[in-house]
């Protein structure tokens, strides 16, 4: 086998040493009541070879966004990923190291992470930013955690217009964390901030998206005034790519920026593993979930960093702690880091206004009438079909084309409802075809 | 850095490894040497609002070290009446002084006869022994 | 070395990005960013050394031996790696249509069942993200599967021994914690336990083998402890790599069970993450397991989001699909003798134990499973010697140290886990330099004190990076930590996983 290194030789002269005559009687201590014996019923062994073959078998069986025209996003988006991201991923150091606990043996992932959060601080305008969570749904119930130890209510408030991915996620933690969940309905596809404010009252915290579920422009800066204005937590779910284009939330007053990291600099991979990104004010860096790296000097007055803060983290405080997670997302992270670094703040700014470009472009080339005609939209927008979406969907499929997504999965009352999405991927010309297709 | 182990005789002790200073119907309150100890360097004191109420028996406030987190529980009931700032800007105060400079609130007491219940020094001591 | 940040150079960049003939868009200005954010600016000759630099400031099994005790840093195969990026795996949309995934559905499927088998329990969710979110998945559903009966039941039990996520997600699932004393022999004490379970108990959480690697005797007793009481078990698989097919969970009387694919199914741990934590659970559980469900109908594959009593979802779409392409090829080279690789692990592990166990203090005289714990008490008492030294010494031999200060309840304690993948000479030098460290106590201690010699850095000052909790680059702002008192300090220790 492969992967083992022992030699019938050796594993003679280790039995010897440990004073047994055979590998049975080390389990000597497992009663038989509960003991195995015999074969697991699993699918049998492949070499090498049969796997990958057995593997590509099954790959070939998905249509990718290489073997069709995707216009599919709704919360994951094909966006370009570096040739300098695969590179760094795989780095055997940083892909096979441990969570970076004995700082002299980990300066590299350490520091590494040190750099993300600083990254996602400056995209959000926020003080400090945590090593990454699980996803952009799980961070959402990570601020409800936080928010409801600042303030010491019960009861959080999401916008509707936030994905429903994030919205379910955080009603499935909330009855753990004794939260009470109220939704605020959209209002022509985006958010009222008086309505959002009304809500608030006994908040703990406030959720809305920007752009939202809908792809469109919320007024955030209102959104966020009336949440804090009613003693919530403002908590603005944000598009890391659309942060070069639309104003951070820190600068709008936000008192938490949370988000999908996937759009920077991760590969779709069927819905994971990616990474969540959460940052606080100054305020909240003791409640702050999860790994925090902090600088320091070592014995000999170098520069040096180390996971710190950690008291706040599950193997100290135990049942105090602000989070039960351990292992989290680094090794996304830090492709994450890499990819922002290749953009540069030039590059993220220009990413966002061809995604916004592209997509007016196809508003008009589709010239299909609007769900939400008012509103301005980043990099997606909503379309009426004219009959149920998902025909249309799956006919655009069967020529190779993916329209978007059908908002009657989620939303009622949007039967011919559309959610297209451009990314930079998207030419011109792939939008004429789409248009082609959809006219048909 | 750290001071001397040390409890004083004019204080009162209670278990949680808190001490109290008895001036009239006021009381100093921090914590003892023996938990500055275990603690470690104190990095961060997270002090009570001024005018807040405590109970005997509850948490006041949360101090921190590099490797845990401590609730700092009241040993008596009263109402706060002074913070003391300089734990706050220097936490550390509390391990190089814990019963002078390092006290953490001053309360009004509400019940002036939980004071007999506390423990006094040799009492305290014998206590620490058996930790 | 420096930050990327002080790397950058105003007008750098590294992306080329297309830039297509048409309009531009205004955003409207009160929504418009004012500051650009203060990424990088590097060119991509720049950007690869960074990160090039990183990985050699990092240890990594790619590097060498390994040993974190609960961790299982087993080699990652590099098959693994190709499979992943298969584009059909990597380019995937989770909201495309079933009949365009089918590959991936049946992928997880095919995990799904195998996770089962090696369980022994029939239903699978292969959502939560990390073991930690599989605990509070398990936990979360104790509490609907308690709600549907109409009971109302408040406390987990937890061993004392128990991994630091355990009663942190018995809080975050809103339950009340009761902590179960260890007995001498390392197993639960039932006594004790006995006295705490009642008709408020909803269940316990145990790893076992425990994180003292002592497979608990008592184990049929314990189940029937809960069982007989209305309460339900759940299993920490984080040492399962133990016990693959040698003994089941679902066997040993637990209900619900996680795993961890970064720990025993090779998942790399990526510097701290990605993980997965997927959860097996028995018949009566299964309706709550979260939304949605992986089918098979006939040759096809599709999601039953019709699940009324599903807890509702955990994490976004369907888990971290990439982790299980990796954890399904890695089940598939070993077949039905899967067996092999935990009789290895735990042959590995007796062997350094076998070596060690004289010159360290022994907590519990056993034979071990796939990791083992040992004691530097005694090194501490005589010579002053603490785990956290024998731990820095270890660097300078080019190992990982092993994971220190845990569990709780064996002071100076040093949890070794070597796991299956290590050459009998690894093995053996580990055990010649723990040997060495042994003897250096009494008669060099000073060279143990002051390592490790040769790293990157040397020991840090974690009392300062708590105090000043500088946690991002401040550009013009930055403070200069190394400026700030240089004093000798007495460093903490620091806990291990």
């Amino acid at each position: 086998m492969s992967q083992l290194s022992l030699t019938d030789r050796d594993r003679e002269e280790m039995l010897a040493a440990i004073g047994v005559s055979s590998v049975e009687e080390l389990f000597r201590d497992i009663p038989e009541g509960v003991r195995f014996r015999g074969d697991l019923d699993i699918e049998s062994a492949l070499s090498e070879q049969e796997l990958v073959a057995h593997l590509e078998e099954l790959a070939a069986k998905n249509v990718h966004t290489g073997a069709e025209l995707s216009f599919l996003g709704a919360g994951i988006y094909d966006h370009y990923v570096p040739a300098v991201v695969d590179a760094v991923m795989q780095r055997g150091e940083l892909l096979t190291a441990y969570t970076p606990y004995q700082p002299e043996m980990s300066q590299g992932v350490l520091q590494g992470i040190f750099e993300y959060q600083t990254a996602i601080c400056e995209l959000t305008g926020m003080d400090v930013s945590n090593a990454s969570g699980y996803d952009g749904a799980t961070v959402a119930a990570d601020a409800c955690y936080v928010a409801k130890h600042v303030t010491g209510r019960s009861k959080v408030v999401l916008a509707e217009a936030v994905s429903p991915q994030v919205r379910q996620v955080v009603k499935t933690y909330a009855p753990g964390f004794g939260l009470e969940v109220v939704d605020v309905p959209h209002r022509d596809g985006a958010t009222d901030p008086d309505e959002l404010g009304e809500a608030a009252r006994d908040a703990a915290c406030v959720i809305f998206q920007q752009p939202n579920f809908f792809g469109v422009l919320e007024p955030a800066p209102d959104l966020a005034a009336a949440a804090n204005e009613a003693g919530a937590l403002s908590v603005a779910h944000v598009d890391p790519l659309s942060l070069g284009v639309l104003e951070a939330p820190g600068a709008y007053g936000a008192a938490l920026a949370i988000g999908e990291g996937q759009p920077a600099g991760n590969y779709q991979a069927y819905g994971g593993p990616h990474y969540g990104f959460i940052a606080s004010r100054a305020d909240y860096v003791r409640r702050m979930p999860g790994r925090i790296v902090g600088e320091t000097t070592d014995v000999d007055g170098k520069r040096a960093y180390v996971l710190t803060l950690q008291t706040r983290e599950q193997h100290i405080r135990r049942e105090k702690a602000t989070s039960n997670i351990t292992t989290n997302q680094t090794l996304l992270a830090l492709a994450g880091l890499a990819y922002l670094s290749w953009l540069g703040p030039q590059g993220l700014r220009e990413v966002g206004e061809t995604c916004m470009g592209l997509a007016a472009y196809a508003k008009e080339r589709l010239g299909l009438p609007l769900l939400f005609p008012d509103q301005t939209t980043f990099k997606e927008f909503a379309v009426r079909v004219g009959r149920p979406a998902e025909e249309v969907v799956r006919e655009a499929c069967a020529k190779g084309v993916h329209p978007g997504y059908a908002l009657k999965r989620d939303y009622a009352g949007v039967e011919d409802a559309l959610l297209v999405s451009v990314t930079e991927k998207r030419t011109p010309a792939d939008i004429d075809r789409l248009a082609e297709v959809l006219a048909t | 850095m750290a001071a001397a182990e040390s409890y004083p005789d004019e204080l009162r002790y209670h278990s949680e490894h808190d001490w109290a200073r008895i001036e009239g119907d006021e009381a100093t309150l921090g914590v003892t040497w023996f938990a500055q100890d275990a603690l470690g360097e104190l990095v961060h004191y997270e002090p009570p609002e001024d005018g807040s109420d405590v109970a005997r028996g509850a948490s006041y406030g949360e101090v921190e070290s590099v490797k845990a987190v401590s609730d700092v529980i009241a040993p008596l009931s009263g109402t706060i009446v002074a913070v003391n700032q300089k734990v706050v800007d220097e936490p550390e105060t509390v391990n190089a002084d814990p019963y002078g400079e390092g006290w953490l609130v001053r309360i009004k007491l509400s019940t002036p006869s939980e004071v007999d219940e506390l423990m006094d020094a040799e009492k305290y001591k014998a206590f620490v022994a058996e930790q | 070395m420096k930050l990327i940040y002080e790397k950058s150079s105003p007008g750098r960049r590294a992306s080329t990005l297309p830039s297509y003939d048409v309009p531009g868009v205004e955003v409207p200005p009160e929504l418009a960013r004012e500051e650009p954010p203060r990424l990088p600016e590097i060119s991509e000759p720049e950007l690869v050394r960074h990160f090039t630099e990183l990985s050699t400031r990092t240890f990594g099994v790619d590097t060498g031996f390994y040993p974190l005790g609960s961790c299982t840093m087993k080699h990652n195969p590099r098959v693994n790696e190709r499979v992943v990026n298969l584009p059909g795996f990597r380019d995937l949309h989770p909201l495309q249509e079933a009949e365009g995934a089918q590959g991936a559905l049946e992928l997880m499927w095919r995990l799904q069942n195998e996770l089962a088998e090696v369980a022994g329990l029939p239903a699978v969710s292969l959502q939560p993200a990390a073991g930690s979110q599989g605990e509070l998945t398990g936990l979360m559903l104790m509490r609907a599967y308690f709600a549907d009966r109409g009971e109302q039941r408040h406390k987990v039990v937890v061993a004392d021994t128990a991994h630091g996520t355990n009663p942190a997600s018995v809080t975050m699932a809103g339950f009340e914690l009761q902590k179960v004393e260890t007995d001498e022999r390392g197993n639960i004490d039932v006594a004790h336990l006995r006295e705490m379970v009642d008709g408020d108990t909803a269940g316990l959480m145990l790893t076992n083998p425990s994180t003292l690697g002592l497979f608990d005797e008592h184990i049929e007793e314990i189940a029937a402890i809960f069982h007989e009481a209305g309460a339900l078990l759940y299993y920490d698989g984080a040492n399962l790599n133990a016990v693959c097919g040698i003994s089941r969970p679902g066997d040993m009387g637990f209900d619900i069970v996680h795993f961890n694919l970064h720990k025993t199914f090779s998942q790399p741990h990526g510097g701290g993450g990605p993980g997965g934590g997927p959860i097996a659970v028995r018949d009566r559980l299964e309706p709550f397991l979260p939304v949605p469900a992986i089918v098979r109908e006939g040759e096809a594959f599709r999601f039953d989001y019709d699940r009324p009593k599903s807890i509702g979802k955990v994490r976004g779409y369907y888990g971290p699909f990439g982790v299980f392409v990796r954890s399904y090829a890695y089940i598939r080279s070993y077949g039905p003798a899967l067996r092999e690789m935990s009789e290895v692990a735990v042959l590995n592990a007796n062997y350094l134990l076998a070596r060690l166990k004289d010159a360290y203090d022994l907590p519990f005289d056993r034979l071990c499973m796939h990791e083992f714990v040992l004691s530097a008490r005694t090194l501490k008492k005589e010579h002053g010697i603490t785990a956290l030294d024998v731990a820095k010494r270890l660097m300078d031999y080019g190992f990982h140290p092993p994971t220190i200060y845990f569990p709780l309840i064996v002071p100076e304690a040093l949890m070794i886990e070597p796991t299956e993948t290590e050459a009998k000479e690894t093995l053996d030098a580990f055990a010649d330099a723990m040997l060495e460290i042994a003897r250096d106590a009494a008669e060099s201690p000073d060279v143990i004190k002051e390592a490790p010699h040769d790293r990157p850095v040397r020991r840090v000052d974690e009392v300062k990076a708590a105090k000043r909790a500088v946690v991002k680059y401040g550009f013009e702002d930055h403070p200069d930590l190394t400026k700030e008192s240089s004093e000798a300090r007495e460093l903490e220790a620091q806990k291990g996983a």
